[in-house]
């Protein structure tokens, strides 16, 4: 690839925004459906992220954090399939909820290495000028290996279960269109 | 020193979630399953002689003072069968890697076992650990959801059918058990068990009853009590043989502890308990009459999983220090000698294809080895001198003795005749399936189940694991001196209380 090149085409999209054509998965496509989904998906992970940051004083909190970013993950999934699925999330859910297992039990254990008991926490507080107080609570560690555990255990159920019920619809069409040309053949 | 009391819960999970990342690499998530549970069985050694030593061991989870915070005690009970039930983990683990390579290879993986079974570890050593009757709850949670996992892995329809029982079973005892400790908030406003020791005794005697009897009945489920016993024939015979042995050696005897923790340390001396002694002569009888009439060797041990259980409640029912001596030596001994029984079926079904009785025959002659490991454990269990099983039954008999009311000495006569039912029952497996002419190997009916692979290779991992359990029961008898005199203190700390809350209350405003 030449200087030119790479000028030229650092910022072009490395896949496609939607997919384009009918895929071999025979998955009845919504065009309304799928672009909305597209659209919501960003939103809905930032705002998840906003609930596990408000989890301490607000509503909100690595539980409920992480099945709305599930639910962001059922969308996709609700709208195109496992190849869907597979496109939003690239990483394998049981590294995920494996990820966030260790973090939540890290976050217990570290305060033994400071003299503390288990699972104890603190928080420290800093005025950033222009933006106002901002406090961190060691508890935010925590919230989040729960997050990531919860989001690995959505995607982990639609890996699992989802995948199987697609592939019995498909099972299905497939059974239908061959019904359709024998008796056409007929 | 309190950190440790964490560990046991908090290593086995940090494992499960490396093992998790660690996936496809077999040999990792072995090393880790392995070197983890040696350190807990390490960690829980160490429990014991300082419990044993001075107060119970608290550890105040975040700082939180009780009954507000979450605590963690391990007292000599507690320690004692933390380390046991670890020790019989980690050589039905070894066990279940041996079966693994033997069946599938040495490289092969299964992705979800590893973690899972940590996991399970986890719940049950938080299980014994927790001061806290919410956390009890959380505890066989984590258990229960790992043994869903466990139980219905690879599955066929018969098995699909039977793990769904085993999970509505469990389904309903957790909702039970939920409904329970809002009974107890609602009615003393605390759920710390020390706590709760306190405030209990001054409930009205109805309420105290109610209370009594539906942790009775919520530890029961999971214990295999008569008449709550129904699930547990249905469903432990058909998981894999390494999980229905850790499942058999340990899930009901967390129940058994429950039962033990609850009825001492919150209802305190109540006399002996005449209902609970009828549950206890029921259990053993039905138990062991159910299991004299099965064909199916895994299905007739868990009926004698579910008589057994009745002499940890005789014991208990008496309330009486040398009663609960006899349950903890009892819980002790079953632990080590169900499992080591479950592991060699599961030797014997590799050898015939069959688990049924009267389909095999002569596996003395061709698998002397197996001979052996079977009559250990299962001379044991039916109560043969010089075997565990005999010191732990003469402590609850002698026990049964002393109360000298009538019912103590009907429950006490029903023992002992359990005890002969029990001979009955190992004597006919012995001569089905151990004597006579050896018979070829049945042909496995489903070689995608894990349960029957019929003319299956026996590895030495195998062998040796087994050998290993069956070993621990025999080191229960060996050690029968030191375990029965720390029993005794251990009891005498149930019955009295007072060391366990002040431990845990000491210095809180609670």
């Amino acid at each position: 690839m030449t200087e030119r090149q790479d000028w030229e085409q650092w910022d072009l999209p490395t896949e496609a925004w939607l997919r384009s054509e009918r895929g071999s998965e025979g998955w009845p496509r919504s065009l309304q459906l799928e672009v909305t989904v597209r659209v919501l998906f960003p939103t809905v992970l930032v705002f998840s992220v906003y609930l596990l940051l408000a989890g301490h004083h607000a509503p909100g909190g690595g539980f409920s954090g992480g099945l709305v970013a599930g639910l962001a993950f059922v969308l996709r999934y609700v709208a195109g399939g496992s190849v869907e699925l597979a496109s939003a999330a690239r990483i394998k859910p049981p590294a995920v909820i494996g990820a966030g297992l260790s973090v939540a039990v890290l976050t217990a254990l570290v305060p033994v290495a400071f003299g503390h008991p288990v699972l104890a926490s603190t928080h420290w507080e800093w005025h950033v000028a222009g933006f106002g107080d901002v406090k961190l609570a060691t508890n935010l560690f925590f919230d989040i290996g729960v997050y990531l555990l919860i989001v690995g255990l959505v995607l982990d159920l639609l890996r699992s279960l989802g995948a199987g019920i697609e592939t019995r619809d498909l099972e299905r069409e497939q059974e239908r269109e061959r019904r359709r040309a024998e008796e056409e053949r007929r | 020193m309190s950190t440790l009391v964490a560990l046991p819960v908090l290593l086995p999970l940090l494992a499960a979630a490396l093992s998790l990342v660690a996936g496809p690499i077999a040999a990792v998530q072995r090393v880790l399953s392995v070197s983890v549970l040696t350190a807990i069985a390490a960690v829980a050694g160490a429990l014991l002689v300082a419990a044993d030593r001075g107060a119970p061991v608290v550890l105040r989870v975040g700082g939180y003072a009780p009954p507000m915070g979450i605590t963690l005690v391990a007292d000599r009970l507690a320690a004692l069968l933390l380390l046991v039930s670890i020790v019989v983990m980690l050589g039905v683990l070894v066990f279940a890697i041996g079966q693994r390579a033997s069946d599938h290879g040495p490289r092969s993986a299964s992705v979800a076992f590893h973690p899972m079974y940590l996991v399970l570890s986890a719940g049950v050593s938080l299980a014994y650990l927790t001061g806290d009757l919410f956390n009890l709850f959380v505890a066989f949670e984590v258990m229960l959801s790992a043994s869903y996992v466990l139980i219905s892995r690879r599955t066929n329809a018969p098995r699909v059918r039977a793990s769904m029982t085993y999970v509505i079973v469990s389904l309903t005892s957790s909702l039970l058990f939920l409904t329970m400790v809002a009974f107890v908030y609602a009615a003393t406003g605390t759920v710390n068990l020390a706590d709760l020791s306190g405030r209990i005794d001054a409930l009205p005697e109805g309420a105290k009853a109610g209370l009594a009897l539906l942790m009775v009945v919520v530890f029961g489920i999971k214990a295999a009590v008569v008449p709550l016993h129904f699930w547990l024939p249905d469903s432990y015979p058909t998981a894999p043989t390494p999980v229905t042995a850790v499942f058999a050696g340990l899930l009901t005897k967390v129940g058994v502890y429950a039962i033990i923790r609850t009825q001492t340390l919150l209802f305190g001396e109540h006399g002996d308990w005449a209902f609970l002694l009828a549950v206890a002569l029921l259990t053993m009888l039905v138990g062991a009459l159910g299991a004299i009439a099965q064909n199916d060797l895994n299905r007739m041990l868990s009926f004698l999983l579910v008589s057994h259980i009745g002499y940890m409640l005789f014991g208990l029912a008496l309330f009486t220090v040398a009663g609960l001596t006899g349950v903890i030596l009892y819980v002790v001994h079953h632990i080590a000698v169900q499992a080591a029984l479950f592991l060699v079926s599961g030797l014997v079904t590799r050898h015939t294809g069959t688990a049924s009785l009267r389909d095999m025959s002569g596996v003395a002659r061709t698998h002397p080895r197996v001979a052996a490991l079977f009559a250990l454990p299962a001379l044991s269990l039916a109560g043969l001198p010089p075997l565990s099983g005999f010191v732990a039954k003469v402590v609850l008999l002698r026990a049964g003795a002393e109360v000298a009311t009538p019912m103590a000495y009907v429950v006490t006569a029903a023992a002992v005749l359990t005890s002969f039912l029990t001979l009955y029952a190992m004597a006919r497996v012995w001569v089905s399936a151990f004597w006579g002419e050896p018979s070829p190997p049945v042909p496995d009916v489903d070689p995608t189940d894990e349960v029957t692979v019929g003319t299956g290779v026996t590895s030495k991992p195998m062998l040796a694991s087994a050998g290993g359990v069956v070993v621990a029961g025999l080191a229960v008898a060996a050690l029968a001196g030191p375990l029965s005199t720390l029993s005794e203190r251990a009891a005498t700390d149930l019955l009295d209380r007072g060391p366990y809350r002040a431990a845990v209350l000491e210095g809180s405003s609670g």
